[in-house]
């Protein structure tokens, strides 16, 4: 029953681990050939490959755990999924009925765990609602702001037989609204015809809305001509190579995507959350401008920030509205007024901030990353990141085109993501080329999924910028804690390229800034899982940088401007 | 249920007010959440208060609908304007939350409260604990030669009152129910 409702729901991939409680349904998994079972190293792997998988797709991602620690090992990727609204459902097994409250062998409340790291989860205690909770899980997971759910099976339920119930779509009470207010909307679009110096401000519901709502967004930002920044969720939603792209924005953003934001009148937030990697200090953020907010969830709305136009609704359904109301007023916008407003833009980015010349003998990983960009662009790409100074830097180096081709863990930042994902990624585009940058501590965290990608024969590329230490903590501590350098780096890393070799696929060592281009085509070139051991600069700093407590205007450009200047407030601050 | 009257900005799923002012006074309001009746529903809600640093003044929770399975929760809560709207939005987002009313804004409303008093004494006290309860409307629903117990229904204000009476005269034990509350009228 439980595969053929994953059938019903299209799934063609479930990534999982088997374990005493899930025996039933791995028995049904065996007698069937219609869904694929990828088999990871660890539960926690599982969850970070559906999370590539749904992102990559647009489809949510579906695991399959036993109970217990098969399901504990679940929470961090279910908490990951929550933060950056990525639909998953994970099935887990329970022991059975009669024995829950007993402390039984492998038995957790996994309910009451996952309860505040889901959007909603079930115990199925009764097999003639399993279907009907199944199809629900799957509804709720992509409804709405988009989110993992999970439901606990307990085995006896899985043993016995009951009433299949097919998919319904109007079954469920669960309904949020689409729709955005036109009154609202037009308040919005009276904004843009008259704002001086109006900026976009998208984030990860603008990809989480279809490709459709990318569209439009693109449309949007051409037909008026304003200026774009994203977070590092929205990447890609906004072509990198298009003229009105500012760059992402935020602690590591870019110069005049952040000058932009702090000096701008008119602020149109499009499925962006005011993160506080976004926002900086909260009084002095964007202190001239009037903001409007579009939104699925009516609680990201004035959490953070005040908003004087909020507008609830479907990113894709708000943006047609919008474009529909304004181009029937005569689209009009204040075109003297923003043409000044990018000559202002183009002095910001005449600094070149992200500007980083290749000295000396030592890799410097900014160099490591635009080499990466060069060689790999063309590429049909799919980019995921671990957590750290790599990931800022890939996404500042690294330019998107389209939506979904970027995964990164935003919102909880959890080293060890990007290699599973990578898996999930590379399942659901057999035929493109995925490369997942890493630092070479988080990498660690998820190594066993080497048997996986090995196993299933994934030619996904790990890509390390390999400084020997944990580099954003590192950073933090030159800056913040008189460089006492407390446990940041490791003493005892293993040979990356025999490690490769001892799961059976392809290692490669560079840490030559002369060899590098023919080192990553070879990385390229080779149909096959690699690790990609670059060894880089050991005390890079990423920039530019919102210091803590400080405000968008405030920003470090480079190492000469560190001295002193987070003060006691802001290094209390994460 | 009674037909919402929406503010601007407010959405047709439920009361959010999405201009709301952004004062720091703390505000004391009585929200009516109702609910899907089902296992672990409660510690969603609770869960969410005491995860997001949230205030419960009070809470209450029963089955009122038992064939729609419809559960209403009563929580009074107190915060700045800002935090009121978020805890009703947040509220909101709780798949089995199916409305989220706030009585402090939405019109006038009733808020009882049942409490059960234990007083203990001798002679004028006695007598005085009596003569007080009487006034508050309070009846006694146990009774020995050294004590009494009172119940007492009424706003938590009134609660409060005869509490604050009962003290000096030996008041031993309290159990209150928190506030059940509903919006008056049609």
């Amino acid at each position: 029953m439980i595969v053929q409702a994953l059938i019903d729901q299209g799934v063609d991939t479930v990534f999982g681990y088997p374990g005493g409680a899930v025996l039933p349904i791995y028995d049904e998994v065996f007698q069937q050939n219609s869904i694929k079972h990828i088999l990871v190293r660890h539960e926690q792997g599982a969850v970070h490959a559906a999370e590539g998988y749904a992102r990559s797709t647009g489809k949510p991602g579906v695991v399959l755990v036993t109970s217990g620690p098969g399901a504990t090992n679940a929470v961090t990727g279910l908490t990951d999924a929550l933060l950056d609204s990525i639909p998953i459902v994970v099935l887990t097994g329970q022991v059975p009925t009669f024995m829950i409250g007993s402390d039984a062998f492998q038995e957790a409340d996994t309910v009451g765990i996952t309860r505040p790291c889901t959007k909603h989860n079930w115990l199925v205690k009764e097999t003639d609602k399993l279907a009907g909770v199944l199809h629900e899980a799957f509804h709720v997971a992509t409804s709405g702001r988009p989110g993992p759910v999970l439901v606990d099976i307990p085995k006896d339920v899985q043993f016995a037989t009951g009433t299949y119930v097919p998919k319904t779509p109007s079954a469920s009470r669960y309904q949020p609204q689409v729709k955005g207010d036109l009154e609202e909307i037009t308040e919005l679009v009276a904004l843009m015809e008259n704002a001086k110096r109006p900026l976009f401000y998208t984030g990860g519901g603008v990809i989480n809305s279809g490709p459709g709502a990318s569209q439009l967004l693109r449309e949007l930002v051409e037909a008026t001509g304003f200026p774009i920044t994203s977070t590092l969720m929205g990447l890609g939603a906004y072509p990198a190579s298009g003229d009105k792209w500012l760059g992402m924005l935020g602690m590591h953003g870019l110069y005049e995507a952040n000058m932009a934001m702090h000096d701008c009148d008119l602020m149109i937030n499009i499925g962006a959350r005011f993160d506080d990697r976004i926002t900086g200090t909260i009084p002095e953020f964007s202190p001239k401008s009037k903001k409007a907010h579009i939104d699925i969830d009516p609680s990201s709305i004035n959490k953070v920030i005040r908003i004087d136009v909020p507008i609830v609704g479907d990113v894709g359904h708000v943006l047609e509205d919008l474009l529909k109301i304004w181009k029937s007023r005569g689209r009009k916008t204040n075109s003297a007024a923003v043409e000044n407003w990018w000559t202002k833009i183009k002095e910001w980015r005449a600094i070149d901030c992200l500007k980083a010349e290749q000295k000396g003998k030592v890799i410097r990983p900014q160099y490591a990353l635009q080499r990466l960009e060069a060689l790999s662009k063309d590429h049909d790409r799919y980019i995921t990141t671990e957590v750290g100074q790599h990931q800022m830097w890939a996404a500042q180096y690294l330019g998107f085109e389209e939506p979904n081709r970027w995964m990164t863990s935003g919102g909880l930042g959890t080293m060890g993501y990007g290699f599973p994902a990578s898996i999930g990624v590379q399942m659901a585009h057999p035929e493109s080329l995925v490369i997942n940058v890493a630092g070479e501590a988080s990498w660690l965290m998820n190594m066993q999924e080497m048997g996986t990608a090995v196993q299933y024969n994934l030619p996904v590329k790990q890509f390390i910028l390999n400084n020997e230490r944990l580099g954003m903590v590192r950073q933090w501590q030159e800056l913040l804690h008189g460089e006492r350098y407390s446990q940041s780096w490791s003493e005892a890393l293993p040979d990356f390229v025999k490690l490769a070799e001892a799961f059976g696929a392809k290692g490669i060592l560079c840490d030559d800034p002369a060899k590098l281009d023919d080192c990553i085509q070879e990385m390229l070139d080779h149909d096959g899982p690699v690790i990609f051991d670059c060894l880089v600069e050991k005390h890079e700093n990423c920039f530019p940088m919102i210091p803590s407590g400080k405000a968008h205007n405030e920003m470090l450009l480079g190492e000469a401007e560190t001295q002193g200047v987070i003060d006691a407030k802001g290094s209390v601050m994460v | 249920m009674s037909a919402l009257k929406l503010k601007k900005g407010a959405t047709s799923h439920s009361a959010y007010n999405l201009r709301p002012t952004f004062s720091d006074v703390i505000e004391r309001h009585t929200l009516a959440v109702l609910v899907e009746n089902e296992p672990g529903v409660l510690a969603r809600v609770i869960g969410l208060f005491s995860g997001r640093g949230y205030n419960i003044d009070s809470l209450t929770v029963a089955e009122v609908d038992h064939t729609g399975h419809l559960s209403r929760i009563t929580i009074v809560t107190s915060g700045k304007p800002q935090i009121i709207e978020q805890i009703k939005a947040q509220l909101g987002r709780i798949v089995s939350v199916q409305d989220v009313h706030d009585l402090t804004v939405e019109g006038p409303s009733v808020e009882r409260e049942l409490a059960i008093f234990k007083v203990i004494g001798k002679g004028d006290q006695r007598v005085e604990a009596l003569r007080l309860a009487d006034i508050f409307r309070a009846n006694v629903v146990d009774s020995t030669l050294e004590s009494f117990v009172f119940e007492i229904t009424g706003a938590p204000e009134k609660v409060d009152a005869f509490a604050d009476l009962m003290r000096p005269l030996g008041l031993a034990d309290v159990a209150r129910t928190g506030v059940a509350a509903l919006s008056r009228g049609a």
